[in-house]
């Protein structure tokens, strides 16, 4: 076993732990947020606030 | 005047329109350089010198100026769009306000296909780096590249994942790095600093135009690697601090960086490498920068180099996953595609969803498809979307024309850099068209197809009038 053998292996697991968390992640913010919030977000939102404080 | 400021950390994305979860504005214009040049840099590194193959050394040299002034077009046009339309999404969110839904719904595929497959694209290199290094530092056998590519996509779109600044940050310092030893190769093999080993009167010698003017037109086709990706600067506009100035500022001093790096590459590797070797990309040079260092004698430039290499590639792949997750996301929001899409992270502020959706597709294009076929595909979508910006820049000025909308960049000389775009366009299909005919005429097809389904499915969905939400003045004629 040489040490690129260990690092493909390394490889593996690294990447099973990024997916992993991500997921895991996922999961809970999908759980504990309402799905208004969550996709609330519009575009324009900087240009309508400059809009406003100009009508201010 | 009202007494909130949106960027501060109390109203930072959140708006009139009920936003309560927005992308999070904090990028500078560093940061949208290094989104630009760090999605383009890696065809500096590899896949230009396909071009030298096509038509020589000075052919190649042809291609990467006529492309030059293709992506300055580009990039003049997008600078003044953007800066106007400051939203995720860059080219998909123009073409909803300027053109109509149809052409949106089209770019945005564009879009995320072009920035999806050079992600992949991406990935497959470095897997094959990995095992160059692995060869080199004396391993024995064959290393098996598939946990270093996954890798690659994982990490990267995790670190998209937790935020963006962190994000581009790192593409910030690792483009830099790249970017620098280009510079560093060029001063130290040109004799500029001590002794130079530029060849090219000897080299280019009998080989000027090997296959005549044909072949600087089939170069075209790689003269666009020197700059593929420089228009995703504007994927980053919901998210820069200052979009009228950020997005400019950072967009075209990319494009300047990338015609120096463009230019001294070409002068490097065209002055070391003999045209045969340089132009064959798969079994000649394939790293054609980091072969000329290795040529160079030089064990500290070869070392460089080899790092620049792997930065450039994991910086294009980074900042791929950050444009196409928003394009994405973007057309969620808007009900082009499920609105679940459209969510943002409550606490990282990014499009989460939208992320790691696109993961498994591109782990399926970079397990499962031939580098070449993806590179193509990956090529033909970004032209399809160059052609769309001229249309899109003459309808904007039209409809909206100087000084009835606030212009963070006005462009100069409009409509010729609009005509030279379409010109050069029209040049490339025919380059394209020469070597990858039965691909273009597949894709121009798919498009068709998706296009069908939209007009007749699933635009019934989408909720026609929440889809414009800026505060834009009536378009002039209406």
């Amino acid at each position: 076993m040489q040490t690129w053998n260990f690092l493909e292996y390394a490889a593996w697991g690294l990447s099973a732990l990024f997916g992993l968390h991500m997921l895991a992640d996922w999961l809970k913010t999908d759980s504990s947020y309402s799905e208004d919030v969550l996709t609330s977000s519009r575009e324009g939102e900087l240009e309508a606030m400059t809009e406003e404080s100009h009508k201010g | 005047m009202a007494d909130f400021d949106i960027t501060s950390g109390e109203r930072d994305g959140m708006g009139p329109h009920g936003t309560k979860v927005g992308l999070l504005r904090v990028l500078g214009p560093a940061h949208v350089w290094a989104l630009g040049v760090g999605i383009v840099l890696v065809g500096e590194y590899m896949g230009w010198n396909f071009a030298v193959g096509k038509g020589g050394a000075y052919a190649a040299l042809i291609a990467c100026w006529f492309a030059g002034i293709l992506y300055t077009c580009v990039a003049m046009i997008d600078s003044e769009v953007t800066s106007t339309v400051a939203a995720a999404g860059g080219q998909y969110t123009q073409a909803k306000h300027i053109v109509g839904p149809l052409m949106a719904f089209n770019v945005g595929l564009y879009l995320v296909f072009a920035y999806t497959m050079l992600e992949a694209a991406n990935a497959i290199t470095a897997g094959y780096l990995f095992s160059v290094v692995a060869t080199m530092s004396g391993f024995e056998g064959e290393l098996d590249q598939r946990p270093f590519i996954i890798l690659v996509i994982m990490f990267l779109a995790w670190l998209n994942y937790r935020g963006v600044l962190a994000t581009l940050t790192f593409n910030l310092v690792i483009t830099a790095i790249a970017f620098s030893a280009i510079l560093v190769l060029f001063l130290s093999t040109s004799g500029v600093l001590g002794g130079g080993i530029m060849q090219h009167a000897a080299l280019f010698e009998g080989h000027e135009l090997p296959y005549g003017w044909v072949g600087v037109l089939a170069a075209m086709h790689f003269g666009l690697w020197y700059y593929l990706g420089i228009e995703g600067t504007t994927q980053a506009a919901e998210e820069v601090r200052s979009p009228a100035r950020s997005l400019p500022f950072g967009t075209l001093a990319g494009i300047m960086t990338l015609l120096i790096a463009a230019t001294l590459t070409w002068y490097v590797c065209s002055g070391v490498l003999p045209w045969e070797f340089l132009g064959d990309g798969v079994n000649g040079s394939v790293a054609p920068l980091f072969d000329t260092a290795r040529l160079s004698g030089s064990n500290g430039l070869v070392w460089f180099l080899g790092f620049g290499t792997l930065f450039a590639t994991l910086a294009s792949a980074n900042g791929c996953i950050n444009d196409a997750s928003r394009a994405w996301f973007a057309m969620g929001r808007d009900k082009y595609l499920p609105a679940w899409f459209g969510a943002v992270h409550p606490k990282y502020r990014t499009p989460y969803r939208a992320i790691v959706f696109l993961v498994p597709i591109a782990l399926i294009f970079a397990l499962g498809a031939p580098l070449d076929q993806v590179i193509t595909f990956s090529i033909l979508s970004g032209l399809l979307e160059y052609t769309f910006m001229p249309l899109n820049i003459i309808l904007f000025r039209k409809k909206w024309p100087m000084g009835s909308i606030k212009r963070g960049y006005e462009h100069p000389f409009h409509p010729l850099p609009a005509i030279v775009l379409l010109s050069l366009c029209g040049i490339t299909f025919f380059a394209v068209f020469l070597g990858y005919g039965t691909q273009l005429v597949a894709m121009i097809g798919f498009y068709i197809v998706v296009s069908l389904w939209f007009h007749f499915r699933r635009y019934r969905f989408v909720d026609r009038g929440a889809q414009f939400t800026m505060p834009w003045p009536k378009p002039q004629g209406y």
